[in-house]
């Protein structure tokens, strides 16, 4: 990461050590097991024991995190959900607050004990919650969130990239944690990470079901895991990237895309480490109780920056669409230690006028899109 | 956790042929000794308008107790510090507080009448209740400017702030060098706090300057000429002085250029920023100058962070 000089501690270690200081169910993987994979659907009912189910599902072509009713509707092998389980964390919509003239604000929890087992969620997405856990926690930490990211549990499950995916060049195609378990395909056994105490127990409450591992095992990984390193089709460096975007901060490629961009505002709502929320206090007619909802936001909508009076510090499309890389790219890393960005690809990929990361940051740095390093060795 | 009987479920469930999964109900999820709900910083406490003073035309002066007594004394904040207002059925805004820490027991918010909170505001009268949360942000560095001479800058609204630090230093006379404040409006009628400040002209600890573009009513005792024109009077050693700004974009351009021109280095200038806010503590994203919170790392910023952050004036 180009923003850490030589003697200073690592962002990665920073990240680490703030998400572990506020979330004390990560203490690193504590051991590893191995699954069959015949006997995955036998685990998946086990797991009912720890909360509801939920897992990815194909639903009108694309895929989706949902509640599993029947283990033959989750889809393991898939590229990458429409929405990141961020919504399960921050959802589109949440009521903060119930208000009445007699009681005042009072906070609601109502579905906020829900347990919920999320099975099957990918490196870059478990990366992104790490990513949330540091906006979230902090000075003031977020209740809602929090207590939502202790009642949720997490299984993660690897992946083959496509061509839409770079977590590799933003250092989240792996994560150390943040996961309860995480299966690894080895052909017929799925390697297991056990990350948590919560974890463990899942594991000892299927009895028999996992086994030891063998070496043959870790050699099946380490060579599952390198083929999957060389299937990256798209690279984009990241160092000094920080500095890059602060030089180029007058270029006219914001111009351009300002002129192409319709504010729509879809890459923030799939974008997995996007956070940006709305707050608005909804009352029944002629009466001042009601609720305080927050909703989900974008940065990219006209009246993001607009203050009451009618000043708009970011009024142009253009100057919202760079802020919107700006922040992920720069700011968040000045603030945080890291990119705000775990190469998902889910952006590119919903942009309904062909907005695409890669092509801007390979622009921003004067490399041709088609020529990247990796591409070209393709 | 009590060993679940996995083979007869599994059996229920797995394969295509799979039946619907029994609905999960076992919700050990909370223990009673846990609260579902950690501190809430979106909690807004209760408080009551105790007064409100019609100072200038939609620029009132609202002065707020909190219902809890604990609260109401022990609340603490920093000059240039702001709270989240709600206002119950309009919603939340921030607002700066503009009175001093040292004269605790009630909160004064000079609110300019711009929006829907701020709307619903105006149409509160004493003894109706509000939500108030905070203090937020930076405040001004009083610690760092304590032993230094102090400038303050207003115009126009720029007042609303900048009181909260002017009595401050007024209250804590000896940890300050010399104190002065530069204040202009437009006309005698516009200016916050006229007569509070008015009655600071005679005295002999402070310089008050004080100055009105125009006077239509021919009743201003004091000068009349524009903010920057009170420079002349002004002798400030750069080297020792803390410059507090606070106006319209036309004030900080003037000011700005004078206060460079006098020497001032960039980080002995300090602004306070306005913008839009939905949480006050550094999560609601709509704050962002470049890439700093408002919130979080302002509303108090220098003049070296203001040339630093794009977007920021």
């Amino acid at each position: 990461m180009g923003h850490h000089h030589p003697g200073s501690v690592s962002p990665l270690r920073t990240l680490t050590a703030a998400v572990r200081h506020h979330r004390d169910r990560n203490v690193g993987p504590v051991k590893t097991v191995k699954l069959p994979r015949r006997k995955l659907d036998f685990f998946a009912s086990v797991l009912q024991r720890f909360g509801e189910l939920h897992a990815p599902v194909a639903r009108n072509g694309h895929f989706v995190f949902q509640r599993v009713r029947r283990w033959s509707e989750a889809r393991l092998e898939y590229t990458r959900t429409e929405l990141p389980p961020k919504k399960y964390f921050l959802p589109p919509r949440e009521t903060l607050f119930r208000f009445t003239p007699g009681k005042g604000y009072v906070p609601e929890s109502e579905d906020l004990d829900r347990r919920i087992v999320l099975l099957g969620v990918h490196a870059c997405d478990i990366y992104s919650l790490n990513i949330l856990d540091l906006v979230f926690n902090g000075k003031y930490p977020d209740p809602y969130y929090q207590t939502r990211r202790r009642n949720i549990a997490l299984i993660g499950v690897d992946c083959i990239p496509d061509q839409r995916c770079f977590c590799r060049s933003m250092r989240a195609d792996t994560v150390e944690q943040g996961f309860d378990l995480f299966f690894y395909d080895i052909g017929d056994y799925y390697l297991t990470l056990v990350g948590t105490a919560l974890g463990d127990d899942m594991v000892l409450a299927a009895g028999e079901l996992f086994e030891s591992v063998t070496p043959d095992d870790v050699a099946e990984y380490k060579r599952r895991s390198q083929e999957r390193h060389q299937r990256f089709q798209l690279d984009v460096e990241i160092r000094d990237l920080p500095e890059i975007f602060e030089m180029e901060y007058g270029s006219e490629i914001w111009e351009e895309l300002g002129a192409k961009c319709l504010s729509c505002g879809s890459c923030s709502m799939v974008c997995p480490t996007c956070y940006c929320y709305d707050v608005a206090d909804e009352t029944q007619l002629g009466s001042t109780a009601g609720r305080r909802v927050r909703t989900w936001d974008s940065c990219l909508f006209a009246t993001h920056a607009a203050v009451a009076g009618g000043e708009n510090f970011r009024h142009s499309r253009a100057s919202r669409v760079k802020f919107r890389f700006y922040h992920k790219q720069r700011g968040f890393v000045a603030e945080y230690g890291r990119p705000s960005c775990v190469g998902c690809g889910r952006c590119s990929a919903v942009c309904p006028v062909g907005i695409d990361i890669i092509e801007v940051i390979n622009r921003l740095r004067g490399v041709e899109y088609a020529e990247t390093e990796h591409a070209a060795t393709r | 956790m009590p060993r679940p009987s996995t083979l007869r479920l599994a059996r229920d469930w797995g394969g295509e042929e799979a039946v619907a999964v029994p609905p999960f109900t076992a919700a050990p999820a909370t223990h009673e000794y846990e609260p579902l709900l950690e501190a809430n910083p979106y909690q807004p406490h209760l408080a009551r308008l105790v007064r409100v003073f019609k100072m200038v035309e939609n620029n009132w002066l609202f002065t707020f107790r909190f219902l809890d007594e604990q609260l109401a004394r022990g609340f603490r904040h920093r000059p240039g510090q702001f709270v989240m207002l709600s206002v119950p059925g309009a919603g939340e805004a921030p607002i700066s507080i503009s009175s001093s820490p040292t004269r605790p027991g009630v909160l004064e918010l000079c609110v300019r009448r711009v929006g829907r909170v701020t709307g619903a505001l105006y149409r509160l009268e004493a003894n109706d209740v509000v939500g108030i949360r905070g203090p937020y942000g930076n405040g001004f560095p009083v610690d760092r400017i304590r032993g230094n001479d102090l400038l303050i800058a207003a115009g126009g609204l720029g007042m609303a702030p900048l009181r909260s630090l002017l009595w401050y230093a007024i209250d804590h006379r000896d940890l300050f060098r010399s104190i002065t404040l530069m204040y202009g409006a437009r006309t005698p009628d516009r200016m916050l706090f006229r007569d509070e400040l008015v009655s600071l002209l005679d005295r002999t600890d402070l310089r008050c300057l004080l100055c009105v573009d125009a006077d239509p009513s021919g009743t201003w005792q004091a000068r009349v000429c524009q903010l920057p024109g009170l420079f002349e009077r002004v002798e400030a050693d750069p080297t020792t002085t803390y410059a507090a700004v606070c106006g319209p974009p036309v004030v900080y351009r003037f000011v700005l250029q004078h206060l460079l021109a006098l020497g001032f280095p960039k980080d002995r200038i300090l602004m306070s920023l306005e913008r839009r806010m939905k949480c006050g503590v550094g999560k609601c994203g709509h704050c962002s100058v470049g890439y700093k919170y408002t919130c979080m790392h302002g509303p108090i910023f220098t003049y070296w962070d203001a040339i630093n952050l794009p977007e920021i004036v």
